[in-house]
């Protein structure tokens, strides 16, 4: 694997292995000291040009634990605010020798443009509406994990709620749901879906209460306070009245259902629970195996497999 | 123009009034001789070729005033040239826009220096193309300016729309509309479809060009002003169109070559260089498009050519200026894809455009003693292989860079003189 863009471009084989080597990963991050040699000498550069906290910090932190050098840029400080444009960015911090960008893009396409420009690997960490491949990886291996489902999710019933229209993370998680066997369906008013289903694996309602009580997972989208200003929902309250995750409804939740969100939530709106008392929520455990599922994949793109044998150092 | 004859030998006149096998000797910027084996000063080759009446480009950004880094007036010129066009429309969305004599009067000279084709500015239909204040259409129109429009963005407000159409018709002129409801289309990066809900960018809905066809038509019926439509790119703004036309209003239009060859889907690797505006449409459109062009609906080929500066072109995609380059490819793309006869192609790009233009009495005249030597001779046949970097313009911004197509332009002669021999620019 040379980049990571896209859940498509990984494929159903590619996403199977990093879920798998996310177990090796995982494995390592419960040792005493958990870093091992496997990316010593390579250099991951994170390039967040819109703000970020939990995504750049899950990357830095699994490129460290690899022993990967890590240079990190933040638009603030940068030359992006001179007027340097994005190629001449990516060309400069190239020169001094990278091995992989993680890129954070308010555009959707820039990790497919920094990639015409680089020999390093290009590894999306969400771009604008478009995706945001290892959230996806890391919902897909919390699933499997929490539900114990290694084989796949055949069966499985995954609602995503809320604001798929602007939302990078259901545009991947859809087709990585969907390609392990998952059955998915979409709950949003029409203003919140995309213009155009066509050819996407999912069902779609419009009311939360038909399937709640159905689903094996329920995974809620944060709802942007901005959409109000643009007439897709007439208020918040009703927002939450219509697609929120309510005590009523948590209620209705099988037992084993599991609660997934990507943060950051929006508690009262979408979240009008404490997830603190909801039995299925996994929410804690998406950030936490984010730092395995991104040491699985720094080490896809850039290890080898005897790297790995090494074993813990300092 | 030079002294002495020139003759074009060899070819196959193809005019309105049909198609023969003769030569053509000019004298003087005009045609003083039609017949076989004739012999002049300078000789120009054109075996195997079409000699046809001169191009005529309703739609082409020159950047200059404001943009010359992208095109200048010379430039862009040249390509106009070299694409076989004798005259073009160059567009207002200038800085400063076409909304005083004093940039009209200055883009046309400016033309007249490069001596490469007839330069014909457009003027604003609104000051600095705002939509909200009439440009002095009088004073353009005066000076000869004969198309307004405020191409880039369309008149929303439709009292005032109205209102160019009350007063444009007594001063003779035509109002070109570029066909965009802007509210539907904030933030829009490319054609609203599945491809656009799959990439997760902003949609521009084909109802957003059809509402402002739709309404023009009418606003056309009520005043019984005539409407020219811009770059047409949606299956139902043709229809709109053929309807209009089958009851007789007064009403013309265009299409640009990337509206019927290239669709949305290419915007799936987030390449800036498909971005375009109204943006690449779906095959159905394409087809509907290519369907208008054949049965009259459409009047033109038109290349909306727009170059951009490479570095404009490498921003990401949502601010990616929109436009690509189209004077040099037009004549392949038409005689490659539209899958028309010869005669068809050269009336849409050629005459039909003039008369639009206002022109027809210098462009786009029959190949015969006493007219303007405005003239294009061109290889139907020669297959070639676009290069970005063998185009004339001073942008690169081509989407067809790569691609194989047939028919070249071999000579232009401009006003008597031959501005490009052998697909060479002389000057």
């Amino acid at each position: 694997m040379k980049h990571l863009r896209s859940i498509d471009e990984l494929g159903v084989d590619g996403l199977r292995r990093l879920l798998d080597l996310s177990d090796h990963m995982a494995e390592i991050n419960r040792r005493p000291v958990p870093k091992v040699p496997a990316l010593r000498n390579k250099t991951v550069v994170s390039l967040f040009f819109e703000d970020s906290t939990r995504t750049r910090l899950s990357f830095e932190t699994a490129a460290k634990r690899l022993s990967a050098d890590t240079m990190s840029f933040s638009v603030g400080t940068s030359s992006v605010n001179k007027g340097e444009s994005l190629r001449d960015t990516i060309e400069t911090v190239a020169a001094m020798g990278v091995d992989a960008f993680v890129v954070r893009h308010k555009s959707s396409g820039v990790p497919w443009q920094i990639s015409r420009w680089t020999e390093a690997s290009v590894v999306n960490a969400g771009d604008g509406w478009h995706e945001h491949p290892t959230q996806a990886i890391l919902d897909c291996y919390t699933v499997r994990t929490a539900l114990n489902r290694p084989e796949g999710f055949d069966g499985m019933h995954i609602a995503i709620v809320g604001d798929i229209k602007h939302s990078r993370v259901a545009r991947s998680n859809v087709w990585a749901f969907a390609s392990l066997g998952a059955r998915i369906t979409l709950v949003a008013p029409h203003t919140l879906l995309p213009p155009s289903l066509e050819g996407w694996p999912v069902d779609v309602v419009h009311n939360i209460d038909d399937i709640i009580d159905r689903v094996d997972v329920l995974y809620m989208l944060r709802m942007q306070r901005e959409r109000m200003h643009e007439a897709l929902v007439p208020s918040l309250r009703e927002y939450t009245a219509q697609f929120g995750l309510t005590p009523g409804r948590a209620d209705r939740l099988q037992s084993h259902a599991l609660v997934m969100h990507p943060g950051p939530m929006n508690r009262g709106v979408e979240m009008a629970v404490d997830p603190g008392e909801l039995p299925g929520s996994v929410i804690t455990q998406q950030v936490t195996n984010g730092v395995s599922v991104r040491m699985a994949v720094l080490f896809d793109l850039l290890g080898s497999g005897s790297a790995l044998v090494g074993e813990a150092s300092s | 123009m030079g002294l002495g004859s020139t003759v074009i030998k060899g070819g196959t006149v193809l005019d309105q009034r049909g198609e023969k096998r003769v030569d053509v000797r000019i004298e003087g910027g005009l045609v003083t001789e039609v017949g076989a084996a004739l012999q002049g000063d300078r000789m120009l080759d054109a075996s195997g070729c079409i000699v046809s009446p001169g191009f005529v480009d309703l739609h082409v950004h020159l950047r200059e005033p404001g943009r010359e880094e992208a095109e200048t007036i010379e430039t862009g010129s040249r390509a106009a040239a070299r694409g076989g066009f004798t005259a073009i429309v160059a567009m207002p969305n200038t800085e400063p826009p076409h909304d005083s004599l004093a940039v009209v009067e200055m883009v046309r000279r400016l033309g007249v220096q490069a001596g490469l084709c007839e330069v014909l500015p457009s003027g604003c239909i609104t000051i600095n193309r705002a939509g909200e204040v009439l440009a002095p259409m009088a004073e353009l129109a005066a000076a000869g300016v004969h198309i307004f429009t405020d191409d880039g963005t369309g008149v929303q407000d439709p009292l005032l729309m109205r209102r160019a159409l009350e007063y444009g018709k007594s001063l003779g002129i035509l109002l070109a509309q570029h066909c965009e409801v802007s509210r539907l289309t904030e933030g829009a990066v490319m054609h609203e479809g599945g491809c656009c809900a799959r990439l997760g960018v902003p949609g521009w809905p084909s109802v957003a060009e059809e509402l402002m066809v739709f309404r023009d038509i009418e606003l056309s019926r009520l005043t019984g002003a005539p409407i020219h439509f811009l770059h047409l790119s949606t299956a139902k703004s043709v229809d709109l169109v053929r309807g209009a036309k089958a009851e007789g209003l007064r009403v013309t239009a265009e299409a640009a070559p990337h509206h019927f060859t290239l669709t949305d889907d290419l915007l799936n690797g987030f390449d800036p260089i498909f971005k375009v505006n109204p943006p690449l449409r779906e095959l159905t459109d394409v087809l509907a498009v290519k369907r208008g062009l054949a049965d009259g609906t459409i009047d033109a080929i038109a290349t909306d050519h727009a170059p951009h500066a490479p570095e404009l072109k490498e921003m990401p995609l949502d601010q990616a200026p929109p436009g690509m380059l189209g004077l040099e490819t037009s004549l392949a793309l038409s005689i490659s894809e539209l899958g028309l006869d010869l005669q068809q192609v050269v009336a849409l790009l050629s005459w039909q455009p003039a008369a639009i233009a206002g022109v027809a009495d210098r462009h786009g005249r029959p190949i015969e003693v006493g007219e303007p030597a405005n003239i294009t001779v061109f290889d139907p046949n020669l297959a070639w292989t676009v290069s970005a970097a063998g185009l004339a313009s001073k942008s690169r911004n081509t989407p067809y860079a790569g691609r194989t197509v047939r028919g070249k332009v071999r000579h232009t002669v401009f006003g008597g003189t031959a501005v490009v021999i052998d697909g060479e620019a002389q000057r």
